[in-house]
């Protein structure tokens, strides 16, 4: 079978996985059809000849599930019943992105088709990459000859958010520590 | 030109859940869904047929490789949206201490 | 008290022989980025898994007598510290900034590519503890939740 039709079949099948993770009440089935949704993303990767994100989507997929899983599962939290203005807020959104979707289709007609992509840096990289960095593995020549200033910027992102998440957590935790003290006192 | 209409209906159910719903854990989950889309269609877009990936392997002849800038660009992407996944969850966590619920609007009502 | 921590002995029993199997393919995918599918990103995340394991099976207080998390938090930001110094080393030798001044070798071998290696090994390093840093602070959440 040729390679559209493999991903047509899959990006259906996650396209149900989204609406099935928005749609359900229970946290965990929600958790696992997200889960779902990005191994998906990882097979489709590999489809498209790029094994290094297949290999990267699928670990960050199920580190992304511990996490989730870790901090949401287990808290009892009271159901919101919806509302009318939710209800009509639900159908406008509806009308409004099908429509959307509707005008836009004659916009992918100006795309490239799909396998015919229009290359022309990149085949700078193909043809010199093996011989100026001597590395086997072009993307990562990309990523850390050609391009490092921009994972250099990344790791910068990587470093702000975690620090980010941990002073939201530690402060978190000193002010348990500091209540459970002065109960003890 | 069916699989970029598809990776857009992605995109748009994750609008969908992140305008529509009101629980936070919904909210990070549409996110993660927005991310996913833009990643594959980054990918779509590279993608030459009949072509292999661009590692080069001992003793083999040189054939036609898929483009391997766009996939630079969304190794990082990757992880960058890991990090900003972390953060929310951090976060929403904290929220829940102090409102012991996840629905934004009974958060926006206990402000101040 | 450790006893009874964490999950069964059949769990704890595996969790020894196969954490540093994981941690060994960990850092082979980290060393071999230049020449096969991988990289510094997923052997960290290989790694931080690993360490996970290990948190998971045997449980907090257990983790805490072999792992300080200071360390931790001192490896990850020498870590990101050693790229940006590579980085300059480059402008002393070539003449910009993260440029590859050390020798490329011979296509295919291990130690080829010059500065590439270097750097896929930092970025493993960074990306693994900062990850587990992390888990280790969401992990507390259970506990303080169970009292």
């Amino acid at each position: 079978m040729p390679v559209e039709i493999w991903i047509t079949y899959i990006l259906i099948l996650m396209i149900i996985a989204s609406i099935a993770a928005l749609e359900i009440e229970d946290v965990l089935s929600s958790i696992v059809a997200i889960g779902v949704v990005g191994l998906g993303v990882s097979l489709c990767f590999l489809f498209l000849q790029a094994p290094d994100l297949a290999i990267v989507q699928f670990l960050f997929e199920i580190f992304a599930l511990i996490i989730l899983v870790k901090a949401f599962l287990g808290k009892e939290y009271h159901k919101t019943e919806s509302t009318k203005l939710n209800i009509i807020l639900t159908i406008v959104t509806i009308i409004t992105l099908t429509s959307i979707l509707i005008f836009s289709v004659s916009v992918f007609d100006l795309l490239p088709d799909f396998g015919k992509p229009y290359m022309n840096t990149a085949q700078y990289y193909l043809d010199n990459g093996a011989r100026e960095t001597g590395a086997a593995n072009l993307v990562s020549s990309v990523i850390l000859d050609y391009r490092a200033y921009d994972t250099l910027g990344e790791i910068t992102v990587l470093f702000t958010s975690i620090l980010g998440a941990l002073s939201i957590l530690r402060i978190r935790s000193q002010m348990k520590k500091e209540n459970s003290e002065s109960q003890n006192a | 030109m069916i699989v970029y209409i598809l990776c857009f209906v992605l995109f748009l159910v994750g609008i969908y859940g992140a305008i529509t719903k009101r629980d936070l854990i919904k909210i990070i989950l549409s996110i993660s869904i927005l991310g996913y889309s833009v990643n594959l269609l980054f990918i779509l877009f590279a993608y030459r047929s009949e072509s292999i990936y661009p590692i080069l392997s001992k003793g083999k002849e040189i054939l036609p490789m898929v483009d391997p800038l766009p996939q630079a660009l969304v190794l990082t992407s990757i992880v960058i949206e890991l990090g900003t996944t972390a953060m929310l969850v951090a976060l929403a966590v904290r929220l829940f201490e102090k409102y012991k619920t996840f629905d934004i609007t009974q958060i926006r009502r206990l402000k101040g | 008290m450790h006893k009874h921590e964490g999950m069964t002995l059949i769990v704890k029993t595996v969790t020894r022989i196969s954490v540093w199997m994981i941690l060994l393919y960990g850092t082979y995918i980290v060393f071999h980025g230049h020449l096969s599918p991988g990289g510094g990103f997923a052997g960290g995340v290989i790694i931080a898994l690993a360490l996970l394991n290990v948190l998971l099976a045997y449980g907090r207080n257990f983790v805490t007598e072999w792992l300080s998390i200071k360390f931790l938090h001192g490896l990850e930001s020498l870590a990101a510290s050693f790229f940006v110094i590579i980085g300059i080393l480059g402008m002393v030798y070539v003449g910009y900034f993260l440029g590859n001044y050390l020798s490329k070798g011979e296509l295919f071998n291990l130690l080829s590519a010059g500065t590439i290696l270097p750097l896929n090994i930092v970025i493993g390093i960074k990306v693994g503890t900062s990850l587990f840093i992390v888990i280790w602070f969401l992990s507390e959440l259970k506990i303080d939740k169970g009292e």
